[in-house]
């Protein structure tokens, strides 16, 4: 691409808010659709790029690109992508404005895409599908609105890109808009946006341009930095699962020989000191007596605040175990229905061991039914196959060690979720997604012990 | 639920709290690498915010080239005994002297030298878990790490065949004589560690701030004078008012220009800057994938 010296402007007049937050963030889209050109457009026109990135750039231009300078060879960091022309894996991109700082997850386009794309799409707030407005929608556009629906990514802006190409056309945007809108409604993505772009040029990516007067909305980049993101994380029912025992060891301070305190990162709801909560598996219910940080007690913590929690009881609790709120209750069970995506080259077949770390816990899983196989195009479940492939995204059944405590993937990403590793090699080779459970803990069932 | 959102740095906070937490109750023997420098810093910090009032529950470790700047070592010492905690400190010098470390002829820097001495000191201790303060933002190699990186016996990276991570799911496994290098602010950047220093107020060695120091110019950069680099006859030695940015080895540490005197001025600094913070290390200007090769081999 050739590259302006524009001045970086904020998108639009608005404030610097006080409270600058992060939008994290990932691009999907295949080898020729601008994902690149995307990217370096947004780090340039940000001044992400600095001199001797442009340095090094025009230096490698020499060498291999025949003096043309390519924005991809800024995201292709690893030799083997540079000599390949390929990239191998996640690369994560930072950019700031006055208004948000963003992470970029961006991933590749080629056969190992949906496991890269689980990875990059598992933590963002956003996923822009890149569609090329000549092609329209291509089966791959559909397999990656419905992965990002699959993962649940609150927010989905549809970048049509290459409108230069097509004239500028309003009915051609329209035309892929409505073809999109057409199988939306059979996904479950709340928020969507469609925007009519020419990375190239960069025509509505950071400043409007005026080739679209028939385009209402904000920018790309003013969607960005506006979009709401602040209840994306699960503010419903308290959970957190314990990570580490905080007590200290032979203290000088005597007030600290009782310091009995459980540390984690809360995975969902608000906690307030006072509160009564329940540890799980083993159901002792307790009190909340203070939220602990280094910098003070804290009267009140959220999701996905890390603090240490003081209970009024000494009970026993250990990493692996949750404390939760006595409102909106988990399921907890050994027997458990998910949708994964396999990601190693040995297939997936039913019999199958491994481990399975949800939360802070691990423990031995079974595999004991591949249920379906889902076609990644439609979302429609096929007839059971023999096993799932590297990429194959299907539903199983597993029966545990343990029991789990955990929520619908649907209700909460990070108590819904959870990774297989394989025995012997320590690969990481499943993402999975719990199916909501069929019923909840019951709080005053004494039979709840392990 | 506004009341109920993070800013930038809580959210990188919580985020390098929550990984620190997963070192300690994953591996038996972890420790955390604090050369002094301000990424180090920030790790220091977090431990804190991660394990008090209880101890740091690992120690620190330092890899001494024999050519780190005075007041560096000079902090190091001191933020380690303020927190109480216990500080490895292992020399290059005394890798060459064992055999462990093998200079080539006339190689001076001790940049490579570092890798042996370090895995050395893996083995040593029997560490399973290395917590660094490398940041993504810092090298495109470094661009493509996770936040758990594993290293097989050799203390190799294999960067085509990286776990995948998903969620906030570390898989920690290792089996013996392999280990885990977790860097808990890969997702910070140049900017977030200084607004994190401001915010937590946090002491950074003196070399960050703007002194007077004679420095030579040697492949357009300003290189400190010292017994270990002497100006050579020819070359014209400067009485600079400069600062580091990013802290390597002595002799190959580009010194710039700068009246920042706090970290106020520092963040104006980095706000207005045109050049990357490794714009300023010889070590990361030997090829463009410098800092692959050296991370291949255990680098950080």
């Amino acid at each position: 691409m050739s590259i302006s010296a524009e001045p970086f402007e904020s998108s639009a007049p608005i404030a610097t808010p006080a409270v600058i937050d992060i939008l994290r963030f990932n691009t999907c889209g295949s080898v020729d659709d601008g994902k690149s050109t995307l990217i370096g457009r947004l780090l340039y026109d940000s001044k992400s790029i600095m001199e001797d990135q442009l340095e090094a750039l025009e230096r490698s231009a020499d060498l291999t690109g025949g003096g043309q300078i390519n924005l991809a060879n800024l995201t292709d960091g690893l030799r083997a992508e540079r000599e390949q022309g390929i990239t191998i894996d996640v690369a994560y991109r930072y950019f700031a404005t006055p208004r948000r700082k963003f992470i970029i997850a961006d991933t590749p386009g080629h056969v190992q895409y949906t496991r890269n794309m689980v990875t990059g799409a598992s933590t963002a707030n956003l996923s822009i599908i890149l569609v090329d407005a000549r092609a329209g929608v291509i089966e791959q556009s559909r397999r990656h609105t419905c992965i990002a629906s699959l993962l649940r990514i609150p927010h989905l802006v549809v970048a049509i890109n290459k409108m230069d190409l097509v004239g500028w056309s309003e009915a051609r945007f329209n035309e892929i808009r409505a073809e999109f809108e057409k199988f939306l409604p059979r996904l479950d993505i709340k928020d969507v946006k469609f925007i009519p772009i020419s990375a190239l040029n960069g025509d509505n990516v950071v400043t409007l341009s005026d080739k679209t007067p028939w385009y209402a909305g904000p920018s790309l980049l003013g969607h960005l930095e506006t979009v709401h993101i602040a209840s994306d994380w699960n503010l419903q029912g308290f959970r957190f699962p314990v990570q580490w025992v905080n007590r200290p060891h032979n203290p000088t301070d005597p007030k600290l020989h009782d310091f009995r305190g459980v540390s984690g990162q809360i995975a969902g709801g608000v906690i307030r000191a006072g509160q009564q909560v329940m540890v799980l598996p083993g159901g002792n219910v307790t009190r909340v007596q203070e939220i602990h940080t280094l910098d003070g007690p804290i009267e009140e913590a959220f999701c996905p605040q890390s603090v240490t929690l003081l209970l009024e009881h000494d009970v026993d609790v250990s990493r692996g175990q949750m404390i939760i709120g006595m409102d909106d209750l988990p399921g907890a069970g050994m027997n458990l229905t998910a949708k994964i995506c396999w990601m190693h080259q040995r297939a997936l077949t039913p019999g199958r061991k491994f481990l399975l770390k949800h939360t802070t816990h691990t423990t031995q899983a079974i595999v004991t039914e591949i249920t379906n196989r889902i076609d990644i195009t439609t979302l429609e479940p096929n007839d059971a196959p023999s096993g799932l492939e590297l990429n194959d995204i299907g539903e199983i059944r597993l029966r545990t060690a343990k029991p789990l405590v955990y929520d619908g993937y649907n209700t909460n990403r990070l108590t819904g979720s959870f990774i297989l590793i394989e025995p012997g090699s320590h690969a990481t080779v499943a993402a999975g997604m719990l199916l909501p459970p069929k019923s909840v803990v019951k709080p005053d069932d004494a039979d709840f012990v392990i | 639920m506004s009341n109920y959102h993070l800013d930038h740095l809580q959210y990188l906070e919580t985020e390098a709290i929550h990984i620190m937490r997963e070192v300690a109750g994953e591996f038996e023997r972890p420790a955390i690498l604090f050369s002094g420098g301000k990424d180090s810093i920030c790790l220091l910090r977090l431990a804190e915010k991660a394990f008090r009032p209880s101890d740091i529950p690992m120690p620190f470790l330092n890899v001494d080239t024999g050519h780190h700047f005075p007041e560096l070592n000079d902090f190091r010492d001191r933020r380690a005994a303020q927190l109480g905690a216990k500080l490895i400190v292992r020399k290059v010098e005394d890798a060459i002297a064992s055999g462990i470390a093998t200079p080539a002829p006339n190689e001076i820097s001790r940049n490579r030298l570092q890798i042996p001495t370090l895995l050395a000191a893996i083995e040593e201790f029997r560490f399973d878990c290395l917590i660094g303060g490398a940041r993504r933002d810092e090298e495109k190699a470094r661009a493509k790490e996770r936040f758990f990186s594993f290293r097989d016996s050799f203390g190799q990276w294999d960067p085509k065949n990286q776990r995948p991570e998903i969620w906030n799911l570390y898989n920690t496994r290792v089996n013996v004589g392999e280990h885990m290098r977790a860097f808990p602010i890969s997702n910070w950047t140049e900017m977030d560690v200084w607004e994190y220093i401001k915010r937590e107020k946090l002491e950074v060695p003196t070399i960050y701030f703007t002194h007077s120091r004679q420095c030579v110019r040697r492949s357009g950069q300003w290189l400190p004078v010292t017994d270990l680099l002497p100006p050579k006859p020819n070359e014209d030695v400067r009485e600079l008012n400069v600062r580091v940015r990013t802290i390597g080895d002595i002799i190959s540490t580009g010194m710039i220009e700068s009246p920042a005197d706090d970290v106020d001025d520092i963040l104006a600094e980095i706000a207005a800057a045109r050049v990357t913070e490794r714009g300023s290390r010889a070590d990361d200007k030997s090829s463009e994938a410098a800092m692959e090769d050296r991370k291949k081999q255990g680098y950080f």
